[in-house]
């Protein structure tokens, strides 16, 4: 019996892994330069939103997305610890089984007072509220139309749907338009945008964008996931801001930036949304969100509601780094900062690393970003302001850039 | 638009992505002879549509990796 399987086996082994070899390679390259890990950090002890303990020295955090520093606010953690005691470490259930708890609806009412719209539905990620809505709501003859730059969970839903995946050059509402235009007639048509795009800090001319989308009768889907809390007049984002949000058929959005926890949610007005409960398979087939992080999420939803001077304080951070930067020298992703993210672009990936070295040894966290997550091939240092940031630590952190990118020869 | 005269037109939007000159024959492959990189699908693919007022969906994209399969493709979406 032995003998007859292994006369079967013939063929030699292929590595599944060899795939991989050429980031590999490129991974062993950049570390034995000599560099620190960037994609390896530990924070050893978190002591706020702007600070940490990272490789035992204390360091400002720029690079969390933690736009609203709601993480340790008070209120926000009394909750969490409430619903803990209350109802438990976890779920173990899908939202549609045993895995619907007071506390799930209670912020999914938050989120339906927060936007001003009827329907709100929270996933256990942002991802997975992207992956769910995209593949579900655009089936096979529908077509989706979408900026080249979205976000990966949103490029992850068109590939597990079945619709025609029709991308345009970012922000370009003429390429948008002319897509749109050859859709065959009385195809689906959905269209997906984003309000801020996260790699280098811009915003999309939502109401142009949405006005073209209806005039070919597409549905539109807005991610706002990086402008919830402190974009538009009640922190709704960028389509608020640009007065278009009635016009937007789905918001997507997280709890993993402004709101300080983890989750996902989309929020419309469609009146037959409820049944994406029952047919978005991201949405059933998974467990729900622990009682503790929906208690924390509806919390600092609801405080966010009435956040304004945070809100000014966040746009002075955002204005003074901008402007601090680009003074010392440095290449940004905007001219004008349009959001809470600066993107300092690097002439590459080598020198990208070492300044983002040479920053964390001065006591600075920023994110690195490189390909094929970047647009252009783009090797990006991108900071994320925090309402709770100081004036100071925002003139700290331009002098630690100024070191660094005097010591790596950027500047 | 028969299939010779679709390939000429392609041939001509092509050049000014073939930075290596590279000798075009049905068997051309976008990525392993021409080295096109994703942006420059991207922007290739635009040209095309543009040309022949078209889309070419990345599912359809999905499939095509030599010039006559392009080719081919164009004619067809022509209809």
């Amino acid at each position: 019996m032995t003998d007859m399987l292994s006369d079967n086996v013939t063929e030699t082994h292929a590595d599944l892994f060899s795939k991989f070899d050429p980031l590999i390679q490129m991974r062993e390259n950049l570390l034995a330069s000599g560099v620190e890990d960037p994609f390896g950090l530990v924070m050893e002890r978190v002591l706020s939103p702007t600070v940490a303990m990272c490789n035992g020295r204390e360091t400002i955090l720029l690079g969390t997305y933690n736009y609203m520093g709601m993480t340790f606010d008070p209120d926000v953690i009394e909750a969490g610890k409430q619903a803990l005691d209350d109802f438990g470490s976890g779920t173990t259930g899908s939202r549609v089984l045993n895995g619907t708890y007071a506390g799930h609806k209670a912020v999914e009412e938050a989120l339906c007072d927060f936007y001003g719209m009827d329907h709100a539905m929270v996933f256990s990620t942002g991802y997975q509220a992207n992956l769910g809505i995209i593949s579900t709501i655009a089936g096979k003859g529908d077509y989706i139309v979408l900026d080249i730059d979205s976000h990966a969970s949103i490029w992850d839903g068109c590939k597990m749907g079945d619709a025609e995946v029709v991308p345009f050059k970012h922000n370009d509402i003429e390429a948008m338009e002319k897509r749109l235009r050859r859709i065959p007639e009385g195809a689906g048509k959905l269209v997906v945008l984003e309000g801020v795009y996260s790699m280098l800090g811009d915003i999309a001319p939502l109401k142009e964008m949405i006005a073209v989308a209806k005039k070919y009768g597409a549905m539109v889907l807005v991610d706002e996931a990086h402008s919830m809390g402190f974009i538009g007049p009640n922190g709704r984002g960028v389509a608020e801001d640009q007065d278009c949000l009635a016009d937007v058929d789905f918001v997507i959005g997280t709890f993993s930036k402004s709101v300080g926890t983890v989750g996902g949610f989309c929020v419309s007005n469609h009146p037959k949304f409820e049944i994406m409960r029952l047919v978005c398979r991201p949405y059933v087939f998974t467990a729900s969100l622990p009682p503790s992080v929906v208690a924390t999420a509806c919390t600092s939803i609801r405080k966010l509601m009435n956040a304004g001077e945070k809100r000014a304080h966040l746009w002075e951070n955002s204005r003074t780094l901008h402007k601090g930067l680009r003074d010392a020298g440095f290449e940004l992703g905007t001219d004008e900062p349009q959001s809470a993210i600066i993107s300092v672009i690097m002439p590459d990936l080598e020198r990208g690393a070492a300044m983002w070295e040479a920053l964390l040894h001065e006591g600075l966290y920023v994110n690195l970003a490189r390909p094929p997550a970047t647009p252009a091939n783009m090797t990006l240092l991108r900071c994320s302001l925090c309402a709770e940031h100081s004036a100071e630590q925002v003139e700290q952190i331009i002098g630690m850039f100024t070191r660094a990118g005097t010591t790596v020869g950027i500047i | 638009m028969d299939r010779e005269e679709t390939s000429a037109r392609i041939a001509a939007l092509i050049d000014p992505f073939n930075k290596k000159g590279v000798e075009i024959t049905d068997a051309t492959r976008f990525t392993d002879d021409l080295e096109f990189d994703s942006l420059t699908v991207m922007d290739f693919v635009a040209a095309i549509e543009d040309e022949f007022d078209i889309i070419i969906s990345m599912n359809q994209q999905a499939e095509i990796e030599n010039y006559g399969q392009l080719v081919d493709a164009v004619v067809k979406l022509q209809g």
